[in-house]
C-alpha cells in the first residue's frame, strides 16, 4: 500500500492541518483512495470552503420557493402544478484548458443538474467573459468555447436563448465560462437526492467510467502558472448524443415511481454524488466497484472514485424495480448496473476484487470539512467622475457609431447563429433583446423570461453596488419583457480567496447581491462559487454573473426591444443624472477605468419596474428596453437596429452636459415607445405611481438624430454593430 | 391524414413537427421508434425529423439510414407513400438514396442558426401546393451540414423535372450566393424525388407555424399536406 507522505497529501490539494482532521477523523493513516475522496470533498469546488460562511447571508427563501440551495438546481413555483428548476454553474478552468470540450461538458453538467431533479430543460444561456481581443489566445478561445457550447446544446436540442459575452484584459489569463440551464416539472414530481431505504439498491446508469477528468474538481480549485496547459488531461470528453439518450431516459423512469433518490456524477464523479446522497439520507452506502461500467481496463479504486466521465448518474431505487429500470435504459442503449446498496452504518464501504479499499464515515467527511473565514479588506471606494471633467463628444452620431463597433456593444449575432435557439418551437422571444421568453410546455399561456447579467467593471471598482447592479439589471430584463422576476440563480467568479482584497470583492458582491433580492423578493434558489480564477498572481474583475427567471402569465402579452411602427412616442422611465464612472463611454471612448459604478437605488428599481410591468400586462406597451451599457442613446440605437426604422431625439431640459445624458449609465431605466393618442394616459399614470417619465423623441427616419445636429445612419449603425465580431474572427 | 414521425436516438425536433402536423390536421401523429420494422397500419406521411440521429457520428444520417425503420420507410415510399426528411431528416434521404445528392458541412464550417427565405420553386407537390409559385417565404435553419451538393447532370435533371422545391434567396426573391446559409450548390434547400411524393428539406417550416413565434409561412406546407392527404 502507498505511504501517505506530505508530498501527496500537499498534491492532493489539502493543507497540513487538513490532513491532521483527515487522521482524527478516520482514527488512522488513510489509503490513497481514501485520500482522494478527502481531497475532492474538501476541494474549494466541492466544499465552499471559503464561501460558506458568507452565502448564508444570501435570502433563500419566499413563497414562491420549491427548493433553495443544497440540491442539484433551485426549484420555484410557476403556478398550476407546474415548477421551474433551474441553476448556473461555472466551467472556467477547464474551459482555459480546451476551450471546445471544457465548455461543452460545462453544458453537459448544468443539464444534468436540472433533469436529475426530474426537469425537462427548456433552454440554455450562457455568460462568456474573454480576455482582451488583443491577447493572442483569446480568439482561439471565442472560437472553440462558442463551438462547444453549440455542439453540446445543439445536439441535446435544448434551444440556447441567452447569455452575455464580454473583453477585457482580466481575464486574459482565466477566461469565464458560465452555463445555465432552465427545465420544467410537475411540483408532484420533483427527484432529490437524498438516500434512504437501508438494503434498497445503488444504480449506476449512463457512460462507462473512464480515465478522463480525475481530479478536475482540484485542479479548478487552484491557481493557474504556466504549466497550466500540462493540465489538460484533466478535461473531462463530453458525449452530448449520450447525454440525450440518458435524459429521455431518465424522465421516462421519472414518469414512474421506482427512484427514491437521484444525483448527477459531475465534479468529483462517483465521490460526491454518493456521498452527497449518502450525507443527506443520514445513511451509509456500499459500493461493489466491480460491478461499475468500465471504459478501460485494470482500473484503479482510486481511478473510478475520482473519475469525472461524463453523461452518468447514480440512482438509489426501490427494491424489485431494478429489471423494470434497466429495460428503459437498454432500450436507450445505456449501461445500467446495480453497484451497491444502502447501509444502516453511515459510513461509505467501498469493496474491489473482493476487498474493502475503503471505508470513510460519511457524516464528518461532510460536516467537518474545512470552514474558513478568511480575512478580508473592503474594496476601497472610487471617486465620482464628474461629466465636466470627460471629453464630450463633439458629434454624439459618430461616437455612437464607434461605440456600436466595440467588443462590448457590437452585435453578438456570430455566436447566437452557432447555438439552435428556436429547436423546441418555444421561443417567443429571441436573443439579442433584454430576456429572452421561452414558453412552457404543458401550459396554455404561462411563458418563462430568461435572462444573464453581470457587470464586472462596476463590481471590480465597488462590489457592492456592482452586485447589487448585476442583481437589478436581471430584474429590469425580465420586467422589460413583461415578466414577474421570480428568483436567481447566482454564479460567483472570483480571484484567489486566501488574498484579503479578493476575499473583500466577494464579500462585497454578496452584500450587495443579499440587499438587491431582499428588496425585490428576489431570492437565491441555486448557484455556485468559482474561486482561483487567477493566473500568476492576476485574477479576473469580481464576476458574480446572474441568471434571472421570471413568470408571464400570458406569454402573448410580451413587450421586445424592437421598434415596431413609425411616428411612435419614445418614453424614458426613470432619472438620468448622467452618471459616467465605469462607463463604456469613459472606457472606449475617453480611455479612463475609474470611477465609482452608477449607484443602485432599489426601490426606485421597484417602484419602475413595477410601473413598466403593469403597461405591459395590460397590453398598453409591447416595445420596452432597459437601459444599461453605453447609457440611452445605445439602448436607443439597439431598439432601432433591431426594428430597422430610425429614431428623431430632443434632449430634455436638463443640466447634465449633453454626453453625459446620453451615454450616462445610471440604473432604473426603461424605454418604451407609445403611440400618440396613448402618451397622456401613461404620463398620468406615471405621475401618479410617483415614477419619473419624460418623452424624448419619435422614431421613424432611416437615422438616429439628436436635436437635428447629431445624425446616426442606421445603415452606418448596423454595418459597426454588425461588423466587429466577424471582423474579429476572420482575420 | 395519418401521421407518422420517426424517432431516432438523438431526434430533437420530432415533437416540434408533430405539433405542426396537429395544427395542419387536428390528429396527432404517431411516434415510431428507430427499431421498429413496421409503420402504423394505413400510414399516409412519415416524417423524419431534425435533430443528431445517432449522434451524427460516422456522417450525418448514415447510421439512421440503416436502421430498422428505414426499410419499412423505403417499401411506404416504392409504394407512392409521402415522406418529408426535414434537417436531419433530409441528410437520412440523401443516405438512403431516397432523394439525389449529399449534405455537406456548411461553407462556413459553423452550424448555423437563424431566419432564412426560400423562394417556392415548384407548387407542384402535395407539399408545396399551398404556396403561390416563386412565393417568398421566411423559415429558419438550424444545421452545420446543410451545404448541398449533386453532380451537374443530377442538377440538371432535377430542375428540367420541376423537382427543386425551395432555394434560398433574399428578402426580394434574389438567388446570391450571400443568401445561402450554407454553400448549397444552386442554393438548393429542398429537392422531391421523381415520383414528387418524397421532399428533403434542411429548413425547419415546422418552426414557423405560429405569428407569435415569428410568422406561419411554415404552416401553409403542412397545411398543404393535410389537403392533400385529407
Amino acid at each position: 500500500m502507498t505511504k501517505i507522505t506530505p508530498q501527496i497529501v500537499a498534491e492532493h490539494g489539502l493543507a497540513p492541518d487538513e490532513y491532521e482532521h483527515v487522521l482524527a477523523i478516520m482514527g488512522r493513516e488513510p489509503n490513497l483512495t481514501e485520500l482522494g475522496i478527502f481531497s475532492v470533498m474538501w476541494s474549494e469546488h466541492c466544499s465552499y470552503k471559503s464561501s460558506r460562511i458568507h452565502l448564508k447571508k444570501l435570502p433563500t427563501k419566499g413563497p414562491q420557493v420549491i427548493c433553495g440551495p443544497g440540491e442539484n438546481a433551485g426549484v420555484v413555483d410557476i403556478g398550476d402544478g407546474l415548477a421551474a428548476i433551474f441553476k448556473m454553474e461555472s466551467h472556467n478552468h477547464p474551459s482555459y484548458i480546451e476551450p471546445y470540450q471544457g465548455a461543452a461538458t460545462g453544458v453537459g453538467g448544468i443539464l444534468r443538474d436540472v433533469f436529475t431533479m426530474g426537469a425537462r430543460p427548456i433552454a440554455i444561456l450562457d455568460p462568456l467573459r474573454f480576455g482582451s481581443p488583443e491577447h493572442p489566445k483569446t480568439k482561439h478561445l471565442v472560437s472553440g468555447v462558442v463551438a462547444g457550447i453549440g455542439g453540446y446544446g445543439n445536439c441535446m436540442g435544448i434551444p440556447n436563448v441567452g447569455g452575455e459575452c464580454t473583453f477585457h484584459s482580466a481575464y486574459d489569463g482565466n477566461i469565464l465560462v458560465n452555463a445555465m440551464t432552465v427545465g420544467i416539472a410537475h411540483t408532484d414530481k420533483i427527484f432529490y437526492s437524498a438516500a434512504a431505504g437501508i438494503g434498497n439498491p445503488v444504480v449506476y446508469v449512463g457512460s462507462k467510467t473512464g480515465r478522463d477528468g480525475i481530479h478536475g474538481a482540484t485542479m479548478a480549485s487552484a491557481e493557474f502558472d504556466e504549466k497550466s496547459e500540462e493540465k489538460r488531461p484533466t478535461v473531462q470528453v463530453g458525449d452530448p448524443f449520450v447525454e440525450k439518450l440518458l435524459l429521455e431516459a431518465c424522465l421516462e423512469l421519472m414518469a414512474g415511481d421506482a427512484i427514491v433518490a437521484i444525483q448527477d456524477m459531475g465534479a468529483a464523479g462517483l465521490t460526491s454524488s454518493s456521498v452527497e446522497m449518502a450525507s443527506k439520507g443520514g445513511v451509509g452506502l456500499e459500493l461493489i466497484l466491480d460491478n461499475v461500467p468500465q471504459r478501460e481496463t485494470h482500473m484503479t479504486a482510486y481511478e473510478m472514485m475520482l473519475s469525472e466521465s461524463q453523461e452518468r448518474m447514480l440512482m438509489i431505487l426501490k427494491p424489485g424495480r431494478e429489471d423494470a429500470a434497466r429495460a428503459i435504459f437498454e432500450k436507450w442503449g445505456l449501461d445500467f448496473a446495480v453497484i451497491g446498496q444502502v447501509t444502516d452504518t453511515g459510513h461509505l464501504v467501498l469493496k474491489h476484487r473482493g476487498e474493502v479499499v475503503g471505508d470513510i464515515p460519511v457524516a464528518p467527511l461532510t460536516d467537518d470539512a474545512p470552514l474558513y473565514d478568511r480575512p478580508w479588506v473592503p474594496t476601497p471606494k472610487q471617486a465620482k467622475v464628474l461629466a465636466a471633467d470627460v471629453p464630450a463628444a463633439n458629434d454624439l452620431g459618430a461616437t455612437l457609431i464607434k461605440m456600436l463597433g466595440t467588443p462590448d456593444l457590437c452585435s453578438k449575432r456570430w455566436i447566437v447563429e452557432q447555438y439552435d435557439h428556436l429547436v423546441g418551437g418555444d421561443t417567443i422571444v429571441r436573443p439579442g433583446g433584454d430576456a429572452a421568453v421561452v414558453r412552457v410546455r404543458d401550459h396554455a399561456t404561462k411563458g418563462l423570461a430568461l435572462t444573464t447579467d453581470c457587470t464586472p467593471r462596476y463590481c471590480f471598482a465597488d462590489p457592492v453596488e456592482g452586485g447589487k447592479q448585476a442583481v437589478v439589471e436581471t430584474y429590469r430584463n425580465i420586467t422589460a419583457t413583461g415578466g414577474l422576476p421570480l428568483a436567481i440563480t447566482d454564479c460567483m467568479n472570483f480571484g484567489n480567496p486566501q488574498r484579503p482584497n479578493i476575499m473583500g470583492q466577494f464579500v462585497g458582491a454578496v452584500e450587495g447581491i443579499s440587499a438587491a433580492c431582499i428588496a425585490l423578493d428576489y431570492p437565491v434558489v441555486s448557484g455556485n462559487v468559482s474561486l482561483y480564477n487567477e493566473t500568476m498572481g492576476t485574477g479576473v474583475q469580481p464576476t458574480p454573473a446572474i441568471g434571472g427567471i421570471g413568470l408571464l402569465e400570458d406569454y402573448t402579452r410580451s413587450a421586445s426591444i424592437r421598434f415596431k411602427a413609425t411616428s411612435e412616442t419614445i418614453l424614458l422611465v426613470g432619472e438620468t443624472e448622467g452618471w459616467l464612472g465605469a462607463s463604456i463611454y469613459l472606457r472606449d471612448i475617453a480611455g479612463r477605468e475609474d470611477g465609482a459604478p452608477p449607484p443602485v437605488d432599489l426601490a426606485a428599481e421597484k417602484r419602475n419596474g413595477d410601473f413598466v410591468r403593469g403597461l405591459i400586462r395590460h397590453g398598453e406597451v409591447v416595445t420596452c428596453h432597459d437601459v444599461s451599457d453605453g447609457g440611452l442613446l445605445v439602448a436607443i440605437a439597439e431598439m432601432a437596429l433591431a426594428g430597422g426604422i430610425g429614431a428623431t431625439l430632443a434632449t430634455p431640459e436638463t443640466p447634465v452636459p449633453l454626453h453625459a445624458f446620453w451615454f450616462g449609465e445610471d440604473q432604473g431605466r426603461y424605454l418604451m415607445t407609445v403611440p400618440v393618442d396613448r402618451v397622456e394616459s401613461i404620463v398620468d399614470q406615471a405621475k401618479a405611481a410617483g415614477v419619473p417619465l419624460q418623452v424624448i423623441g419619435t422614431t421613424g427616419g432611416d437615422s438616429i438624430s439628436v436635436d437635428g445636429a447629431h445624425k446616426a445612419g442606421i445603415a452606418d449603425l448596423r454595418a459597426e454593430y454588425e461588423g466587429w465580431l466577424p471582423r474579429y474572427m476572420a482575420n | 391524414m395519418k401521421a407518422a414521425v420517426v424517432v431516432f436516438p438523438g431526434s430533437n425536433r420530432e415533437r416540434d413537427v408533430a405539433l405542426a402536423l396537429k395544427r395542419a390536421s387536428y390528429t396527432n401523429p404517431a411516434y415510431v421508434w428507430h427499431g421498429d420494422t413496421e409503420l402504423p397500419a394505413g400510414t399516409d406521411l412519415v416524417v423524419l425529423p431534425g435533430g443528431f440521429s445517432y449522434g451524427d457520428y460516422l456522417r450525418c444520417g448514415a447510421m439512421a439510414s440503416l436502421s430498422p425503420v428505414m426499410r419499412a420507410v423505403k417499401d411506404h415510399a416504392a409504394r407512392g407513400g409521402y415522406v418529408i426528411g426535414i434537417c436531419n431528416g433530409f441528410q437520412i434521404l440523401a443516405e438512403t438514396g431516397l432523394v439525389p445528392g449529399v449534405l455537406m458541412r456548411n461553407a462556413s464550417l459553423r452550424f448555423v442558426c437563424r431566419d432564412v427565405h426560400l423562394k417556392v420553386e415548384t407548387t407542384n407537390s402535395a407539399y408545396t401546393g399551398g404556396y403561390q409559385p416563386g412565393q417568398v417565404i421566411r423559415v429558419p435553419v438550424a444545421h452545420a451540414e446543410g451545404n448541398y451538393f449533386a453532380d451537374g447532370e443530377t442538377l440538371n435533371r432535377l430542375e428540367g423535372e420541376d423537382r427543386v422545391a425551395f432555394r434560398y434567396c433574399t428578402e426580394a426573391g434574389e438567388i446570391t450566393p450571400e443568401a445561402s446559409p450554407n454553400g448549397a450548390i444552386r442554393n438548393i434547400a429542398g429537392v422531391l424525388n421523381e415520383k414528387r411524393n418524397v421532399l428533403g428539406m434542411m429548413p425547419h417550416p415546422e418552426n414557423m407555424t405560429e405569428a407569435v413565434v415569428g410568422g406561419t409561412d411554415g404552416a401553409i406546407l403542412f397545411d398543404s399536406l393535410a389537403k392533400a392527404l385529407a
